[in-house]
């Protein structure tokens, strides 16, 4: 039997603002345990909440760049359960009024267009932090995280392959940044995701018992826990089985899945309105003023890298996965480098180094201005690429200006006709056998002297024009 | 009528982490069940077309600005906890 | 050591010319406590040395003039209910689980009476987190009422009436969540004060009903409570239900001119469980304030009749998700056992008194899946009703009054079994704190030797008129003079 997978994730998406929601703690990450904490974010009696401003308008932003209907009236409920890091035993979030809601993004998975909806996106407090002490039967809680604020996004059980949710995870994470909401750092937990799937019989209509995917701590684990889940639940059910509602974890070095707890009925979290906050009311102003922060999105300036810049759709994909790429290629662009030769510089060596050396390019010391101003220095002729390469990486580790390092380095390109011809005529001469062979038809022998050229000049000399001189001399001999 | 079962007495209880002895069991159940007799009443009342009130007074859009302000040292945010080690809250752990 | 008798304009009076001392006066409360709160039970902590030492520093500033002597309150005894937390005195909420909380800040109120210059002397009993209309429900011990010391003080603030009926202070803050400041102050016989639900901020008062609770004064007169009230009441941005708007001039508002002044009496508060001595000495007050001028009659709150139940499943529901806190995690008792799980249920059922355990189950009962609707909902539906009936009458009254509490204050113990005989002591405070409104309880008589409570309930945000309308009936009534004959100490 052909089966068909149906998921739907939930994404938690911190939001880098300066203090917690609803107090005035800082939300810096890896501080010493319990030093950003206050009665009020530590649940102490008789506190009460006040909300930041700037995380329901990130909350609107994010929710308006995602093509959501933002509420006319917005409130939060409170949550209730038990747990150590959820200092009130309520968490303060949003049920049934959240501030947006039926939005969608809209990815890409081998060539073909696919829209992805979204049932809502909220606004709640993140909880603190529970960390279990190996076989010491207790855990030490650190409340610094503790109202942090958080959204939730839901999507509508649109995805069908673990492929599709990978690519949803990697348009919404770059939504998100390029709205600067959050800095959706997955290792420091800033972007959190856990994922439902289910499987159905082909062409049937109702969905199949899902399970809830938990520990996905990459993209990656995402995708390989989901095409985990897929092959299982199918086998269970090939095998006369039955798919429990559970949650499982993701286990990497296993590379299983592995059951936590079966569900029994719904969770019941009592949810309702809570008193402490007064409801939201968002009128057209206020929605118009966060609508004009809204940045140019991914999508459209693939669109426009293709139309404008005529680079290929490939190029232009790649290039605004990442908003600090992309920024980095439109200030190359803004700094006279010409839009193809800058797409393969970045694609290709600039993307290399960073993968090599696990970095962002945010961190690494070459500006967008100095490789576009490398680029002006292969075209002008000054330096050849091959000596664009020593530039380059040069640039990559320590920074700096390319037209000083050539020139520190002496790496100006030599273009003076005597000069090289004088070399040529020396490798001439040195490789008598070479020239013969030449001379015998065999094209071959001038790649070899071209090489000898290039060596004696160190790199520097043109060698459009060290091809032209030994034709030139080898003719005449 | 009972409207509230012992069943769903101890259920309410495990919600509410409250533990209750048989006889409070048997003793809350009771009063629980006269205390809903008489909200019942309210369904006297038709609400079909009322708005519910959360907010007696009608505040809306109260915010503060986004602006860190110093927290607790790490001693006073600790010093009423029961149990701490290594400058965090220490717990049991968690049984599913 | 004696009883506080004069108003606190008269002791401010006192202090300026030289009269006496604020330590004096420190001294003066903490010997009235020491001679009658064993007998009494109103104080669950006195901090002795540390009011002494402000005593002796305010003392100070006041040969010095500084700017804060010139206020009313200034050097003034007060006593906390246990409920509004003081940074550095333990704060428990009468509760077992509370018993060692420290608060690292203190409540908003607190700040308040701080910068005015008055002293703490300590923390009031009441029944565990506010949840009681007697005192019963204490943790620690139950308050006795100064009348007769066999008869509760009413509750939740019945320490902070009983403190102020005893002389112990001359001033004291409750909260008030269904009655609890008004009912207590009518069975102890001083004046109590729940503000507009907005008006004082709650921001350091551990919450029971966050929608309904607020702080307000217990005093001897409304003149004091008029000016404890101008310096609690205000916009905290600490509270976001607390309203930015003007707090206008209470004691400008105390004329004792109430001509022409419209008073709507609601048939349902002068109903049959309404006793004859409350009855009678109500009558008599409204007879008063004819007298005065005022003219008063019959009206309606046809929804009264669902208040209390409304109340209860409002009430209950808050207090489940404000009480979860208490899990003995982060602070308070805890008993702990081998798993997360029978630590939490261990810490919280030793730790909780019978009536706390009772709401909790309520409200987490009527929140639970497959009921909100029915109940928590149907409620908050039936409280815009309740709401709009108050708001009908004040469309052609400016105040609405009745009596307090249905009757005087019962004997100890004879309630305590049945929770629904209970709850109806708070039958016609509760509409009010469903309402927002502000109200008063006012001191109008004795029936059988015990004192009956007036109740006058204003508009929202106008306490300035109830003020007035108390004023005006307590000066022209001459109650002031019927003060309990408790000796303290004498009684056993």
């Amino acid at each position: 039997m052909s089966y068909e997978t149906v998921i739907g994730l939930e994404v938690h998406v911190e939001l880098k603002t300066n203090s917690k929601i609803f107090c005035g703690c800082s939300t810096e990450f890896g501080a010493p345990p319990n030093t950003h904490t206050c009665p009020v974010c530590l649940g102490h009696p008789g506190v009460l909440p006040v909300l930041n401003q700037q995380a329901v308008d990130f909350a609107m932003k994010a929710a308006m760049a995602i093509n959501c209907d933002i509420a006319e009236v917005t409130k939060f409920d409170r949550k209730n359960y038990f747990y150590p890091d959820n200092p009130k035993a309520y968490q303060i979030s949003q049920f049934d009024q959240p501030i947006g809601e039926n939005g969608w993004i809209d990815i890409e998975v081998n060539g073909e267009k696919k829209r992805i909806g979204i049932t809502r996106l909220h606004l709640e407090e993140d909880a603190g932090k529970l960390t279990h002490v190996e076989g010491q039967g207790h855990s030490l809680v650190d409340y610094n995280r503790v109202g942090t604020p958080l959204v939730e996004i839901v999507s509508e059980p649109d995805i069908r392959t673990p492929e599709e949710a990978y690519a949803y995870l990697e348009k919404l994470k770059a939504i998100m940044q390029y709205t600067e909401v959050s800095d959706c750092k997955m290792e420091e937990g800033s972007l959190r995701c856990d994922a439902n799937i289910s499987i159905r019989p082909s062409g049937q209509k109702e969905f199949g018992t899902k399970t809830e995917l938990k520990n996905l701590n990459s993209f990656a684990h995402v995708q390989k826990g989901l095409e985990f889940e897929e092959k299982r639940q199918e086998e269970e059910l090939e095998n006369g089985g039955e798919i429990l509602q559970e949650t499982r974890r993701w286990d990497d070095s296993a590379k299983e899945t592995i059951l936590m707890r079966v569900k029994e009925g719904s969770d019941d979290y009592r949810y309702f309105p809570d008193p402490d906050l007064v409801n939201l009311y968002i009128d057209e102003d206020w929605k118009k003023r966060i609508k004009e922060t809204i940045p140019e999105l991914p999508d459209a300036r693939m669109e426009r890298y293709v139309e404008e810049h005529e680079l290929p759709a490939y190029d232009a994909a790649v290039l605004t996965q990442q908003k600090a790429m992309s920024d980095f290629f439109e200030r190359g662009l803004d700094a006279g480098a010409p839009a193809k030769p800058l797409s393969n510089w970045l694609m290709g060596e600039v993307n290399g180094y960073m993968n090599q050396e696990g970095k962002e390019i945010e961190d690494l010391p070459i500006t967008p201005e100095a490789l576009a101003s490398m680029i002006h220095m292969i075209d002008k002729g000054t330096i050849s690429s091959k000596i664009a390469k020593t530039v380059f990486k040069e640039l990559v580790e320590n920074g700096g200006d390319p037209e000083k390092i050539v020139e520190d380095k002496g790496l100006v390109q030599i273009s003076d006709e005597g000069e090289i011809r004088g070399m040529v005529n020396e490798a001439l001469d040195n490789n008598p056998q070479s020239v013969e062979d030449y001379q015998n038809g065999k094209g071959k022998a001038i790649g070899f002297l071209v090489g000898q050229v290039m060596k004696a000049s160190k790199g520097k000399a043109n060698p459009q024009l060290v091809n032209e001189l030994l034709k030139e001399e080898l003719d005449k001999r | 009528m009972e409207r509230i079962s012992k069943e769903n007495i101890r259920h309410v209880a495990e919600l509410a982490r409250l533990e209750l002895k048989e006889e409070e069991i048997a003793h809350f159940g009771e009063q629980l069940d006269k205390i809903i007799l008489a909200a019942e009443e309210l369904n006297e009342l038709n609400t079909d077309n009322v708005e519910a009130t959360s907010h007696v007074v009608d505040v809306r859009n109260v915010m503060r600005r986004d602006e860190v302000k110093e927290s607790l040292s790490r001693e006073d945010a600790l010093k009423n906890a029961p149990d701490e080690d290594e400058g965090q809250v220490r717990v049991p752990s968690v049984l599913d | 050591m004696t009883a506080f008798t004069l108003s606190l304009k008269e002791l401010h009076d006192q202090l300026h010319s030289g009269e006496t001392t604020v330590t004096a006066l420190t001294e003066q409360a903490l010997g009235r406590i020491d001679d009658v709160d064993e007998a009494l039970g109103a104080f669950l902590r006195v901090d002795r040395e540390t009011a002494l030492q402000r005593a002796e520093k305010l003392d100070q500033e006041l040969k010095d003039g500084t700017k804060q002597a010139e206020e009313v309150l200034f050097g003034l005894p007060v006593g906390i209910k246990d409920n509004i937390v003081t940074k550095g005195l333990t704060t428990t909420c009468a509760s077992r689980l509370l018993e060692n909380f420290d608060p690292v800040h203190d409540a908003h109120v607190v700040e308040q009476l701080r910068d005015a210059g008055t002293v703490t002397v300590g923390k009031l009993n009441m029944d565990e987190f506010a949840m009681g209309s007697s005192n019963e429900n204490s943790g620690y011990k139950t308050v006795r009422n100064p009348w007769n010391l066999d008869h509760v003080p009413g509750g939740s603030s019945g320490g902070s009436a009983a403190s102020v009926a005893a002389g112990e202070v001359p001033f004291s803050l409750g909260s008030d969540t269904g009655g609890s400041i008004r009912q207590p102050a009518a069975y102890c016989g001083v004046v109590g004060l729940k503000p507009t639900y907005g008006r004082v901020s709650r921001f350091g008062l551990v919450a029971f009903a966050s929608s309904l609770d607020q702080i307000g004064p217990l005093t001897r007169s409304v003149e004091d409570n008029a000016y404890v009230l101008q310096q609690i009441a205000g916009h905290d941005e600490r509270d976001s239900t607390s309203v930015d708007i003007e707090v206008p001039d209470y004691l400008k508002a105390l004329t004792g001119d109430i001509k022409g002044l419209k008073i709507g009496v609601p048939k349902e508060y002068l109903s049959e469980g309404v006793s004859e001595g409350v009855r009678a000495q109500v009558q008599a007050a409204l007879d008063k304030l004819k007298e005065l001028g005022a003219e008063y009659e019959e009206v309606s709150l046809p929804h009264s009749k669902y208040a209390l139940a409304t109340y209860y499943l409002l009430a209950s529901s808050e207090a489940s998700a404000n009480l979860a806190r208490f899990d003995g995690i982060r602070y308070g008792v805890r008993h702990e056992e081998d798993n997360l799980l029978d630590t939490y249920k261990k810490s919280r059922s030793e730790g909780f008194g019978d009536e706390v355990k009772r709401r909790i189950m309520l409200g987490t009962f009527a929140l639970s899946s497959g009921y909100y609707d029915a109940y928590y909902k149907k409620a908050q539906k039936v409280r815009t009703l309740i709401k709009q009936d108050f708001e009908d009458l004040f469309l052609d009254y400016d105040v609405i009054i009745g009596p307090t509490a249905p009757t005087t204050a019962f004997k100890i113990g004879d309630q305590l079994d049945d929770p629904l005989t209970m709850y109806a002591n708070d039958i016609l405070t509760i509409p009010v704190n469903l309402a927002g409104v502000p109200a008063i309880s006012v001191p109008c008589g004795l029936s059988d030797g015990l004192p009956v409570g007036l109740q006058i309930i204003g508009q929202h945000f106008d306490e300035a008129t109830v003020f007035r309308v108390a004023h005006a009936y307590e000066k022209a009534a001459g109650h002031e003079e019927e003060v309990p004959v408790f000796k303290g100490g004498t009684h056993s």
